[in-house]
């Protein structure tokens, strides 16, 4: 219910178009009706052969009502669908701006990868907040007290009776469906989710089901959950058939029962014979309203959920907050790690423990060791993503916590293994690193970052359009725009995180090489798995199960015994014909 | 494809026509209610009668409305049930087709499309056959009934009926093929839309990194604003077909509802008719109103099927024997003799002419540059696709003439990616051999090398793994799959190695087990290992689908020739 207010709280801007959208809505019904009833009118009166002149303002409203209908509904779905329309984008820049703080701590739940994606969805289930839900139920609610209203002026007992036979259909019976749909509802989803996870699996997995043999007996298990899914949707099946029925048997009872009512009141003159087609005919057009709204029921309860878990993650608080007095910018970028650890939460792994080492301005430093090392990890807590959960880090003289966090990240220029581009022009990719950058100071650093090749094969320079997450892009191209961002960006500290992860050998050491260059005068962290160009580094700390358990220089450590001359052999082992 | 579809699937075919049936019977009790309803009217109000009098006719019409709303019932469990059998047939079709067509068809990026066609395209049927296809029948049975009561009451409203008819059909027809398109682009805006926001939301700490962050969020309501007039723009056209219909609909029913109170007027008709008529019209419009409404879900529905007959249609990358061989062996010698395989999107064969012979208890090492075929006769082997020239024989019995399960309890893989199924460890083993005891599960797993890290794992042999359970690294993985090679016990053994570097500790355990899988068997190996290549009997180096040279690392250096240009290219890196 909560969740409901808060949702419909969302409407209230817009309350004067959705006013307007409502006073169509209900037009469009009366507009409909007016035309059936007067038309019954108009037949009923003729039949007594009167002057045509006494039928003159029948045949006028028939008229009216005929032309007026379709502009009507015209104008309704137009108003309607605007309403909806800004809804849903008030509702992403609101959510965008409770998200924001939240990222990427609390969003990058490190299980559930496609968390974002469904909220996506869940945003968009929203949108039918006012055009499934709202709408629909305050236009049968207008239309409804109107055809009471309407009736009553005949007479108090066919009011009661419309009333009756509106909120059974409009209400009862949507809810007695929902009441006995709940539980095969319920495991149609259960099973459905099963089915699609078996389904996943087999064509995800069939290299292996085929090679075991085993395509046979999944296609079985597959077979089981299909039937199963197939029982439960006739069941499904027969409880909507249901509803349909019940609704169309309450619409036409509630004609049949007016005209209980009515006949009498016709023989006792209360009610003049001229409107017995009438009132039959507004019985049964002011249905219209209230029919959609077993459809509304079941989008209310999936836009409340939707609702639900929106709230559920916009809420929560960010992990990492500014302080309320920011101190000034670090005036150097010496970084020191003082006894930090880290873990995702309360019960979970270390995934850092005790970690101390410290980089000194214009020094180079790499942090190797296998993957799940927690490498990544130390990136993560410097440009503030996560905060330690014990030990401090500074930059400068102060710890990471007592800056601003654009003003800290304003300090460091970070290339990662997975380069994201934004699909836009490479021009506003490049220039996330500077915002006012000129084209030729952009065209400048992608020449530094070795990328004139691919200038001169763009068609439109740096006004090429980057496709689906710059797809079009090699993986060593990807890389090496970001670091011309970064070079851009003129960081004092730069972190190198994987940057090579995903490059064959060759494109990896002519990318280190043009790294190592162009930052010669930087402080500078490099994180890999891959020990490749250590030799140039002031210090190598070797990380295994969140600890360091080695740091020395490449010479050093490449005949200590220790893990890191173990990781070099294992690399040496690998026969690579890119 | 909707006669494809009562082809192939007869109980839907029975069942559309018991819908359609149901939907007859069904508009047939609504005339006769109305029709009840106007001569009650007529006798109460111009007849002056009473209720006593008319208590016959009520009843009448009381059954009338009872029988209908049940019929309604019965008609949309008809049409439901169709629905139902099409889905949960196509739904093992389509699985039993994709496993047909394997792994050399199911791959890269089509993969994702294809678990969307199975998943989500299945339930997408759904409106199209248990709405939209009756519907269709019905919005041409349902007005020709109708007129077919109007024309002997009274002909000029027949007259008039049957000249807008037509009308609507052409004008939907018009205006809804340039509404649909415009319908289409809106859904695609819509699309792209939510593409671009997920991608913000996704980039998030990107635009932080930047400092970008704070700011984008201007560009969110601007793109929105954006997007908000130009579909507007769109609806505006798109809401012209339905606009249309209604205005038709509308401007007939005032036009004959005036038409008749007219002649009554001279006594032209009777009020009965003219009564019986108007509520008539209505009834005449509405199921080609009904059309309109599920339209889109409908379209969507149509193209699922479209695309789920297109995957049925695929031809099948391997023939199956006429008269299946049979084949136990404990010790297998594979020949393959000139074979050829070119795939079927790609003008250069991906295998040509390659001829080798695999001893068992012996080694092959397969080496050579990425796309140099080395994957293709992976494929070969293990039939996920046959030769297009030449022969793979398996103790002198050609592959071909086995049954392909028969053939593949032969042959253990462990890929370079092996797949993890949503279930626990154990029975991730044990997909290798079902009735296997936990006992031998546990063994398997102990000369796999996993045992250790497995007893690491938050709950053993049962820790759940797959999408939502436990994250393992590559090199466990692999284990994994070796440890499904050795409860397999196959005499041929075919094993991919991972092209990057994994953990110290996967490599070693990795090298071991595979020492102990190797005794005995024949194996081939896709090697990215320098011990690996050392150490095999036999190197066969690929070089764009063709066997450039093959024998043992001191024969083809000695030669050399390419492998020895290739492990010189090596070594130098390595130096490097």
């Amino acid at each position: 219910m909560r969740t409901l207010t808060r949702l419909l709280g969302f409407l209230s801007p817009y309350r004067w178009r959705i006013a307007l959208a409502i006073f169509l809505g209900v037009l469009t019904v009366a507009t409909n009706t007016g035309l059936l009833a007067t038309a019954a009118y108009l037949i009923s009166a003729a039949a007594t052969h009167p002057l045509l002149i006494e039928l003159t303002a029948a045949i006028y409203l028939v008229r009216i009502f005929g032309i007026s209908r379709a502009f009507v509904r015209y104008a309704e779905r137009i108003v309607s669908h605007n309403v909806t329309f800004k809804l849903l984008g008030s509702l992403r820049t609101r959510l965008y701006r409770k998200l924001e703080p939240l990222a990427p701590a609390r969003l990058a739940d490190y299980r559930s990868g496609d968390l974002l994606a469904r909220m996506i969805r869940d945003i968009e289930e929203l949108q039918n907040l006012f055009q499934q839900v709202a709408g629909p139920a305050l236009v049968a609610l207008a239309s409804s007290i109107a055809t009471v209203v309407a009736f009553a002026v005949f007479s108090d007992v066919l009011a009661v009776v419309a009333l009756a036979f509106l909120v059974l259909t409009g209400v009862g019976i949507p809810l007695l469906a929902r009441y006995l749909g709940r539980d095969a509802g319920r495991r149609e989803l259960t099973v459905r989710a099963e089915l699609n996870a078996q389904l996943i699996d087999g064509v995800q997995g069939v290299q292996d089901l085929l090679a075991l043999g085993r395509d046979g007996d999944h296609r079985q298990r597959i077979a089981r959950l299909s039937d199963e899914l197939s029982r439960l949707q006739r069941r499904m099946a027969r409880i909507t058939g249901m509803q349909q029925c019940l609704s169309d048997l309450s619409t036409n009872l509630a004609l049949w029962t007016i005209l209980l009512f009515a006949i009498p009141m016709v023989h006792d003159a209360q009610i003049r014979g001229v409107y017995l087609a009438t009132l039959g005919l507004i019985m049964l057009g002011s249905f219209e309203a209230v029919r959609p709204l077993g459809r509304s029921f079941q989008f209310l309860e999936r836009t409340v959920a939707a609702g639900e878990r929106i709230f559920e993650i916009a809420d929560s608080e960010p992990l990492v907050v500014d302080p309320a007095v920011p101190c000034a910018s670090p005036e150097s970028a010496l970084l020191e790690f003082r006894d930090v650890s880290f873990s995702y939460g309360p019960n979970e792994s270390l995934i850092l423990d005790q970690i101390n080492f410290t980089v000194q301005p214009d020094s180079r430093v790499a942090i190797v060791g296998p993957s799940g090392a927690g490498k990544s990890t130390i990136a993560n807590l410097i440009v503030r993503f996560w905060d330690p959960i014990s030990g401090e880090i500074r930059l400068g003289q102060h710890d990471l916590r007592d800056y601003a966090q654009e003003q800290l990240r304003g300090q460091i220029g970070l290339v990662g293994q997975n380069t994201r581009l934004f699909t836009s022009t490479l021009r506003a990719n490049a220039r996330l690193g500077k915002p006012n950058a000129t084209d030729d100071e952009i065209e400048a650093v992608l020449r530094r970052a070795q990328l004139d090749e691919l200038l001169q094969r763009l068609p439109e320079g740096i006004n090429t359009w980057l496709g689906e997450q710059g797809m079009r892009f090699s993986g060593g191209e990807r890389q090496r725009l970001a670091i011309a961002r970064v070079l851009l960006k003129d960081a004092p500290l730069l972190i190198l995180d994987e940057p090579t992860a995903n490059l064959d050998p060759l494109t990896e050491r002519d990318l280190l090489d043009a790294l190592l260059e162009l930052f010669q005068d930087r402080s500078l962290l490099l994180i890999t798995h891959r020990l490749v160009r250590l030799e140039q580094m002031d210090e190598i700390l070797v990380l295994d199960g969140g600890r360091i358990v080695e740091r020395g220089t490449h010479v050093e450590l490449a005949h200590a015994g220790g893990l890191y001359q173990r990781m070099l052999e294992v690399q040496d082992q690998v026969f690579a014909l890119a | 494809m909707d006669k494809r579809l009562t082809r192939e699937i007869r109980p839907f075919h029975n069942l559309l026509v018991a819908t359609v049936a149901l939907g007859a019977l069904s508009t047939a009790f609504t005339i006769l209610q109305l029709a009840l309803f106007a001569k009650i009217v007529d006798r109460v109000y111009l007849h002056g009668q009473t209720l006593n009098q008319v208590e016959a006719l009520l009843f009448f019409l009381l059954l009338a409305i009872v029988g209908r709303a049940a019929l309604l019932w019965l008609r949309e469990i008809a049409a439901q049930e169709g629905a139902v059998r099409v889905k949960a047939e196509l739904r093992d079709r389509l699985f039993r087709q994709l496993m047909r067509l394997g792994p050399s068809y199911i791959r890269g990026e089509r993969t994702g499309e294809l678990v969307s066609t199975a998943t989500d395209g299945i339930e997408h049927l759904d409106p199209y056959f248990g709405r939209y296809l009756p519907q269709m029948v019905m919005s041409v049975l349902t007005p020709l009934m109708i007129v077919a009561c109007v024309f002997p009451l009274d002909w000029i409203s027949g007259a008039l009926l049957l000249a807008t008819a037509p009308i609507i059909p052409i004008l939907m027809i018009v205006i809804g093929s340039y509404s649909a398109k415009h319908m289409e682009r809106q859904w695609l805006a819509l699309s792209r839309m939510s593409a671009y926001f997920l991608e913000v939301l996704q980039g998030l700490p990107t635009l932080k990194l930047f400092g970008r962050s704070s700011s984008e969020a201007e560009r969110v309501a601007s793109v929105s604003e954006e997007f908000r007039t130009r579909t507007m723009k769109v609806l505006r056209y798109a809401f012209l077909s339905g606009f249309a219909l209604e205005f038709m609909t509308m401007a007939a029913i005032a036009l004959i509802a005036v038409t008749l109170g007219v002649r009554l007027l001279s006594g032209g008709i009777s009020f009965f008719s003219a009564f019986f008529i108007l509520l008539l019209i209505p009834e005449f419009y509405r199921p080609l109103r009904d059309l309109g409404a599920d339209r889109h879900a409908a379209m969507e529905g149509k193209s699922a099927a479209e695309r789920i007959f297109a995957i049925l249609d695929t031809s099948l990358p391997v023939r199956l024997p006429d008269h299946p061989a049979k084949l136990s062996a404990d010790a297998l010698t594979i020949e393959l003799s000139g074979v050829c395989f070119s795939y079927p999107d790609s003008a250069l064969p991906a295998v040509s002419d390659v001829s080798l012979q695999l001893l068992p208890g012996t080694r092959t090492a397969l080496v050579g540059a990425s796309g140099s075929g080395k994957s293709t006769l992976v494929n070969l082997l293990l039939r996920f696709l046959d030769p297009s020239e030449g022969h793979i024989s398996a103790n002198g019995l050609p592959l071909t003439e086995l049954p392909l399960d028969v053939w593949r309890e032969h042959v253990a893989l462990v890929p370079q990616h092996p797949y993890l199924f949503y279930g626990s460890v154990l029975d991730n083993i044990r997909l290798a051999r079902p009735d296997a005891t936990d006992d031998e599960v546990r063994l398997a797993a102990d000369q796999a090398g996993a045992a250790d890290f497995i007893a690491r794992l938050s709950g053993g042999y049962a820790t759940q793994l797959g999408e939502q359970g436990d994250r393992i690294s590559q090199g466990q993985a692999q284990r994994l799959a070796l440890a499904r090679a050795f409860l397999k016990d196959a005499p041929l053994v075919v094993l991919d190695e991972p092209t990057s570097s994994l953990d110290p500790e996967s490599e070693e355990q990795i090298r071991l087990a595979l020492e102990r899988l190797a005794l005995g068997r024949t194996v081939l190996i896709v090697a990215h290992r320098l011990k690996t290549v050392y150490s095999a009997d036999q190197i066969a180096v690929l070089d764009q689908g063709r066997l450039a040279e093959s024998g043992t690392h001191d024969e083809l250096i000695a030669r050399g020739g390419q492998y020895a240009r290739l492990a010189g290219a090596y070594s130098s890196v390595a130096a490097d």
